[in-house]
């Protein structure tokens, strides 16, 4: 049975692992290729690397350590960030990575998901989109969550798909870094609405959060990085508990 | 030496890496020429089958296909399993190898497509390339085509439907999962290949 995946994320600048509150005030968590080492040993099923401040300046820290990381990885392995050309994917795809996360670039300009699906296949190609809850709906937000894409988020997601994404990488912003559980109902409406898997990410706490966001927010896989980091669950403790409300997972691992 | 074959068809970085990681020597190429001098070669491929064309138009495929014949190991991956049979529909006016019986057709029902993540497989014990693989292991797949359950297959893996994981015959052998990405299970079937000895 396919199971659902857990899948650590780690947020870099200038070479190092950092995590922030509702997409604020960092803090130092380590090295990205040892940390990403760590997590696999420990069972999580996907690694990704968010290049945050994806500066042109820092590109070619980055691939140094996409390099680093893809080096000791045998599980696929995600980079975003700053991405906006089909030759910055091409970049990161040569140092290592398996697919590569497009956000912002993709609203800008949104022939690019076919232009990268086309050369690496569709299914290197995620979409990440990063939404905040409206009165109405939820609304996405690009530039690292900082300004409005003037997008409604089903319509968005949907064109994502049409245009040829792998998967959907959802972030609620709203739950980002509070560790008070996953947007289940946001998540479902986009697992509903499209065809191809989503990730739900933002709010991870507890094992109790990804199971809900399994079996209520109908997610594929799930993404954290804060609670791996500072060592409150490791991946193979949180798949435990998972599978026991029924929630295929891989294990042993 | 293993020759891994450079047709295109995405990124082949990842395979190569793990080739090397377990200590196998890795030559990637496009010369049909150094096709037909390898010992062990290796197929991989991910996205469109209509990428398999670019085989047929550099001469790879009459080069692998020759070596095939000769009994010379080989193992294709993803796409590259997906070669091996007659075609595929998602590009019907590309030919496939035609070494196993039967069309790769896009999955039914009401699964998400692609078919994306660790699932499991079940394993025939008389798989060369398979073993000390688990029954139940879980390998990582990430495709919307698959191959038809025939004689030679070696793996099953459900998803909506049963289809080949793993198919082999003699040394020709090819999954349709990533090795490369799959873990402990993926290593030790790699680690299986390079040992290999020709037959």
């Amino acid at each position: 049975m396919l199971t659902k995946r857990i899948i650590a994320c780690l947020d870099v600048t200038a070479g190092r692992v950092v995590k922030g509150v509702q997409f604020l005030d960092l803090v130092d968590a380590g090295d990205p290729a040892e940390l990403a080492a760590r997590h696999a040993a420990a069972g999580a099923d996907e690694i990704v690397l968010l290049d945050i401040t994806a500066t042109h300046e820092g590109r070619g820290t980055l691939l140094e350590t996409v390099r680093r990381t893809a080096q000791r990885l045998f599980i696929p392995f995600t980079v975003g960030g700053g991405i906006r050309t089909a030759d910055d994917a091409a970049q990161v795809f040569d140092a290592g990575a398996d697919k590569v996360s497009i956000n912002s670039a993709a609203i800008a300009r949104p022939e690019l998901i076919g232009e990268i699906g086309r050369s690496f296949g569709a299914q290197a190609v995620v979409v990440a989109i990063d939404a905040r809850r409206t009165v109405d709906g939820a609304e996405v937000f690009i530039n690292g969550g900082r300004k409005p894409a003037g997008r409604a988020l089903l319509d968005w997601a949907r064109e994502a798909e049409d245009r040829g994404a792998g998967e959907i990488l959802l972030t609620s912003m709203d739950a980002d870094g509070t560790r008070a559980g996953f947007d289940c109902e946001l998540t479902a409406l986009v697992s509903q609405a499209v065809q191809i898997p989503v990730i739900a990410s933002g709010g991870a706490g507890t094992a109790e959060h990804f199971a809900e966001v399994f079996l209520v927010g109908k997610a594929d896989a799930a993404l954290a990085a804060s609670i791996f980091h500072f060592g409150i669950a490791d991946a193979r403790t949180l798949k435990e508990v998972i599978a026991q409300r029924g929630i295929p997972m891989r294990l042993p691992c | 030496m293993i020759t891994v074959i450079d047709y295109k068809a995405g990124n082949l970085t990842s395979v190569v890496k793990a080739l090397r990681a377990i200590g196998a020597d890795t030559l990637v190429t496009e010369d049909p020429d150094e096709v037909r001098r390898a010992d062990k070669l290796v197929l991989p491929g991910v996205g469109h089958f209509a990428a398999t064309r670019f085989l047929a138009d550099r001469g790879l495929r009459q080069a692998a296909t020759e070596k095939i014949a000769q009994g010379t190991p080989f193992l294709g991956i993803c796409v590259g399993l997906q070669w091996l049979f007659a075609g595929s529909t998602e590009d019907p006016s590309v030919q496939g190898a035609g070494l196993f019986e039967g069309m790769c057709e896009r999955f039914t029902g009401a699964m998400k497509i692609p078919h994306v993540g660790w699932n499991s497989i079940s394993v025939d014990p008389a798989s060369r390339l398979l073993r000390g693989i688990e029954e139940g292991a879980y390998v990582y797949y990430t495709h919307s085509w698959r191959a038809p359950i025939i004689k030679e297959t070696a793996a099953v893996t459900n998803y909506g439907q049963p289809f080949t994981a793993a198919v082999e015959r003699d040394n020709l052998m090819a999954v349709q999962f990533h090795p490369e990405k799959s873990s402990a299970a993926g290593r030790t079937l790699l680690e299986n290949f390079v040992r290999l000895e020709s037959c």
